[in-house]
């Protein structure tokens, strides 16, 4: 196995305007290693996903997958050119995402949003990208919904669908970007089941999550984000039980104490 | 008392069905191009690019904001002083076109804002290319969203293109007129030529509500 990480981020900023959500991010994954991001909301930790598949634009740093950047080609003197669409797509191919809103198309069944990028991107065969499709259901355990619109699926299989979607390009990463937040509380757990699965199977995840519960069970290691940088890291036990920085305890605080208290 | 003369029916029946399937081709050639100018109109208007929006804009505005008939006797009328001659009917489909283009181009504009952001940003995720996310994602789920008041707009078309008579376009209207001139009886034609248009609108709501019916399957 090679030193280089899957994921590197160097110097990562974003700013819309004047409001800079991300100030200078630094974080390496490792082949394998499931990474959970903590941290109140605005805190860009949503941003930093969003900018590792290059759906957001960084104002300045770099994502490397592979050791490659991500949206930027380096020219001789080492400054970022905006590289070719084509080359953005084929990396995007790479890294899997799912959203908290799902984001599955009305008008193809579980299986058509499966296979879609297969039949359009991969240019696979019907035949061929069906039988993919159907594994990846399968695998979220939802093959007997595969012809059912996602109008007819609860929020749960809804999000299972669109966990199957991103895994039949076979990416080397997922990124889960607070993807039960927007489900009822008894349909967490089929979804974070799943993501334990995946896990297990050594998939390199990035998780934002405020289930911290899977964090501190399922995490390699855990990151809080706070006001745009990375204040604390470390391994979940160490993390959640002891943490070092102030803003970290309070976060942790809050998140745990009754509601009302 | 007057009567209802049947015998104007019988004598100009043919004439009448002539410009009705007249009426009937240019609303349906107009109405494919102007879709197909209302969809590129929609995504200029919500480009990034600031000329291209100020284009589609001004047109959208200069469309919606004068008389079709003015429109159309510019481009019958006034292009040949600047050296275009267009036939009448050649005229007739260019007016309807970009007249049914403005109006398409507003309406797409409203699909496309319906559509959530989520969905595009999934297919772009999945590393399809800004054509290919428009054609297999953006356009269909836009389709059904937009076909009912499109075809609220094919039936526009079809009770627009009356105008056409003026520039002697040989359509349903102009077929009325002509009976009316040769009979010296107006009620009989107008009847007639109004029961025509119906029916054809009839004809386009049927389809349209067939196709909706095909588009929003997964809506069920």
């Amino acid at each position: 196995m090679s030193a280089e990480p899957v994921l590197r981020i160097e110097a990562l900023r974003k700013a819309y305007g004047a409001t800079e959500v991300l100030r200078g991010i630094d974080l390496a994954v490792a082949r394998g290693e499931v990474l959970c991001v903590i941290g109140p909301s605005g805190s860009g930790k949503s941003t930093l996903l969003r900018c590792i598949n290059f759906l957001e634009e960084p104002t300045s740093g770099l994502v490397y997958l592979d050791g490659e950047p991500i949206g930027y080609r380096l020219d001789a003197a080492g400054r970022r050119v905006r590289d070719a669409a084509r080359r953005i797509n084929a990396l995007r191919q790479r890294i899997g995402i799912v959203f908290q809103a799902f984001n599955l198309w009305p008008h193809r069944t579980a299986l058509g949003n499966v296979i879609e990028a297969l039949l359009v991107v991969r240019r696979q065969r019907r035949a061929e990208a069906e039988a993919v499709g159907l594994a990846m259901l399968e695998r979220v355990g939802l093959a007997d919904k595969a012809h059912e619109y996602p109008a007819r699926l609860s929020g749960g299989q809804q999000q299972r669908v669109a966990i199957a979607r991103a895994l039949a390009m076979k990416p080397e990463i997922m990124l889960f970007d607070e993807v039960t937040s927007a489900l009822d509380p008894e349909l967490v757990g089929e979804v974070l089941k799943v993501m334990r699965g995946l896990a297990a199977d050594g998939m390199t995840m990035v998780v934002v999550t405020h289930e911290m519960g899977f964090a501190r069970e399922v995490a390699d290691r855990i990151v809080f984000m706070d006001g745009g940088v990375v204040v604390e890291e470390g391994r979940p036990a160490e993390l959640l039980t002891r943490p070092q920085n102030e803003r970290t305890r309070r976060f942790l605080a809050r998140l745990l104490a009754p509601a009302g208290a | 008392m007057p009567t209802f003369d049947w015998s104007i029916v019988a004598r100009y029946g043919p004439t009448f069905l002539e410009g009705a399937a007249t009426t009937l081709a240019v609303s349906v050639v107009s109405t494919l191009i102007g879709v197909g100018l209302g969809f590129v109109t929609a995504l200029a208007r919500l480009s990034p690019w600031r000329p291209l929006r100020a284009a589609a804009r001004a047109y959208v505005e200069v469309i919606r904001g004068t008389p079709l008939l003015v429109q159309l006797f510019f481009l019958y009328a006034a292009l040949p002083l600047y050296g275009v001659r267009l036939s009448a009917t050649a005229s007739g489909v260019v007016a309807l076109s970009l007249y049914t283009g403005a109006y398409a181009g507003e309406i797409f504009r409203a699909g496309l804002t319906a559509i959530h952001r989520g969905q595009v940003e999934a297919a772009r995720s999945l590393g399809m290319s800004y054509g290919q996310t428009l054609r297999r994602i953006v356009a269909p789920i836009m389709a059904a969203l937009v076909l009912p008041p499109l075809t609220n707009e094919f039936t526009g078309v079809i009770k627009w293109s009356s105008l056409l008579s003026i520039v002697t376009v040989p359509e349903l209207t102009f077929a009325a007129y002509r009976a009316i001139g040769e009979t010296y009886s107006a009620v009989e034609p107008l009847l007639v030529s109004g029961l025509l248009y119906w029916c054809l609108n009839d004809l386009v709501v049927a389809a349209g509500r067939g196709l909706e019916r095909r588009l929003t399957r997964h809506l069920a």
